[in-house]
């Protein structure tokens, strides 16, 4: 039969994963709970004590945590439908037939962005958006615009990365929906209308609807670890401007010094990380 | 005639994309390439005398070399010891039934989107009280939090392409699932392995936040060295675009070897 084995020879294969990952991904995880629920400071740390669940209320009715949550989704709300009308016009492009070479050029090129280490992402927006020999103000026809020093042109400037690096991907993914639809069928529609939208939303939508789900999740999660290309890029800043929920927890964490409360809002995050990760297992691993 | 003109504007709008996609590396290549006053000129220069020095000066006097071989000795370690840990674990995921494998699927989805600073914060309380700050050692394990999920879920998906019978036919034989694995599934999984292998490398070559937060000098990293030229007001950008072009290429070469399963990787088999 297939897939019966003894115990220990399931144990031996995938013990040392199981292992190795508790060590490294579980155990500081229960370390984290334990230090949210103490006063932990790294410039006190004679005065640890235990203090239950105070670092949770203040989070949760600090007005600091909540801001930073409405920065991450109105980020997320904003960039998300860009990335979903561009990466969608992208993918009824490059589904057309013909032109073969320069698509499999464009295809390629798609690939770049996403790859990107974000550090870079950030260090080329302090070049390129810099007001005065940025390149980007020059092909703005010489405009003086302050990028990085205004908080509503800096957030303008992060929703720029993330679509020019994201985009891509939506694209990508939808693209791999529309090959999905059956070419007879496709045909057709076509032989039946001639409106493109008809066919966009009567024919390609149902096989597009996974990717969008897929891309709706992973965007979420991905726009709530957030950090390296807006630090590099920002810091957070001016002010608070683009201080998202990853850091503004690495800020009271290490530049406030208060791992006790930054322990708490991680927990916080990282349950809300659950709850997402366990729609995604429901909607795509049916058979697992 | 309309098909000629959208023949026309499906031509300009590819070469637009392709123009948008490539353009902020052709801009950090340049720059990298000009002398700090020629950097610094505004309106920026689009023809100017190339020069290394940049490179020269980051590599040799900066230590930019340094950080770029620990990098590459952290990203290579982490990614060998994801495969050993994770390879009989996608054998057993693939071939055995046995309960908790739900479990494991939820674990890797959640770490797939777990925001780094969660586990960030413990980390680095531990390693500080260990004394493991500014050593590979601790990024090498860290990143197996990321890397080991994806090497067990692409080659668990791997695994399971290969049919059965193979199997069936050398169990007959007497062979232990071991040697299955290693004699007849491994060498035709190999595809997978390599594919994971490059995720896990760039992921790792790419992470900046652990390597700002665990290091300091000796265990550096090259994304948390670029960061580092960001301090102070007179910005040396041509340096800084050489670090970043450096640090770029090599995963740039590796994501277009791995371009038809990138997709396919980053939402974890969701998307075909």
């Amino acid at each position: 039969m297939r897939g019966q084995v003894s115990r220990k020879t399931v144990f031996g294969f995938i013990g040392p994963a199981v292992i190795g990952l508790a060590v490294v991904g579980i155990a500081p995880l229960l370390y984290a709970v334990w230090t949210s629920l103490h006063f932990y400071n790294l410039t006190k740390l004679k005065r640890v004590e235990f203090i239950g669940l105070e670092n949770y209320m203040t989070v949760l009715t600090d007005g600091v945590f909540w801001q930073a949550m409405g920065r991450t989704f109105f980020l997320l709300g904003t960039a998300l439908p860009l990335q979903i009308a561009l990466g969608l016009m992208i993918a009824l492009v490059l589904h057309q037939p013909g032109l073969t070479l320069i698509k499999t050029l464009c295809r390629l090129s798609l690939v770049l962005p996403m790859a990107t280490t974000y550090a870079v992402v950030g260090l080329l927006g302090q070049v390129m958006f810099n007001q005065k020999f940025g390149v980007v103000n020059q092909l703005l026809g010489g405009a003086d615009i302050n990028w990085i020093g205004d908080p509503e042109n800096a957030f303008a400037m992060i929703i720029f990365w993330d679509v020019w690096q994201w985009t891509p991907f939506v694209a990508l993914v939808l693209l791999a929906g529309l090959t999905m639809v059956p070419g007879e069928v496709e045909e057709a529609a076509r032989l039946e209308t001639k409106s493109k939208w008809t066919v966009l939303r009567y024919v390609q939508l149902p096989f597009l609807l996974p990717g969008l789900v897929a891309v709706l999740i992973l965007r979420t999660a991905d726009t709530l670890k957030l950090f390296d290309m807006v630090f590099t890029l920002t810091r957070g800043g001016p002010g608070s401007s683009t201080e998202f929920i990853s850091l503004m927890i690495q800020r009271v964490g290490f530049r406030g010094f208060d791992q006790g409360l930054a322990s708490a809002q991680a927990i916080i995050l990282l349950i809300i990380t659950i709850i997402l990760a366990q729609i995604y297992i429901r909607v795509f691993y049916k058979e697992v | 005639m309309t098909s000629t003109r959208s023949l026309w504007t499906q031509i300009a709008l590819l070469v637009v994309i392709i123009m948008v996609c490539v353009f902020p590396f052709y801009w950090m290549v340049t720059t990298s390439l000009k002398t700090q006053i020629v950097a610094l000129e505004a309106p920026p220069v689009w023809v100017f005398e190339p020069t290394l020095d940049n490179y020269r000066e980051a590599l040799f006097e900066d230590g930019v070399l340094r950080t770029l071989l620990n990098s590459l000795v952290i990203a290579v370690s982490t990614t060998v010891l994801a495969l050993i840990l994770g390879v009989p674990a996608a054998f057993a995921l693939a071939r055995f039934e046995f309960r908790g494998k739900k479990d494991l699927w939820f674990w890797f989805i959640t770490n797939r989107m777990v925001s780094p600073i969660v586990l960030a914060l413990p980390f680095f309380l531990i390693a500080r009280n260990l004394g493991l700050l500014d050593k590979h050692i601790t990024l090498i394990l860290i990143y197996l939090t990321f890397n080991l999920p994806i090497v067990i879920w692409i080659v668990t998906d791997q695994f399971r392409g290969i049919p059965y019978d193979l199997d069936e036919a050398a169990r007959l034989e007497g062979a232990s699932q071991f040697t299955i694995m290693r004699k007849i599934c491994l060498p035709l999984a190999m595809p997978g392995v390599a594919v994971s292998a490059i995720f896990s490398f760039i992921f790792s070559w790419n992470e900046l936040m652990f390597g700002l937060i665990l290091t300091r000098t000796e265990a550096k990293t090259a994304p948390a060295m670029a960061v580092s030229f960001m301090e102070g007001y007179n910005l040396p950008y041509g340096k800084i675009m050489a670090t970043s072009t450096l640090i770029v290429i090599p995963v740039l070469i590796f994501a277009l070897i791995a371009s038809k399963q990138l997709v396919r990787g980053l939402t974890m088999g969701a998307v075909k």
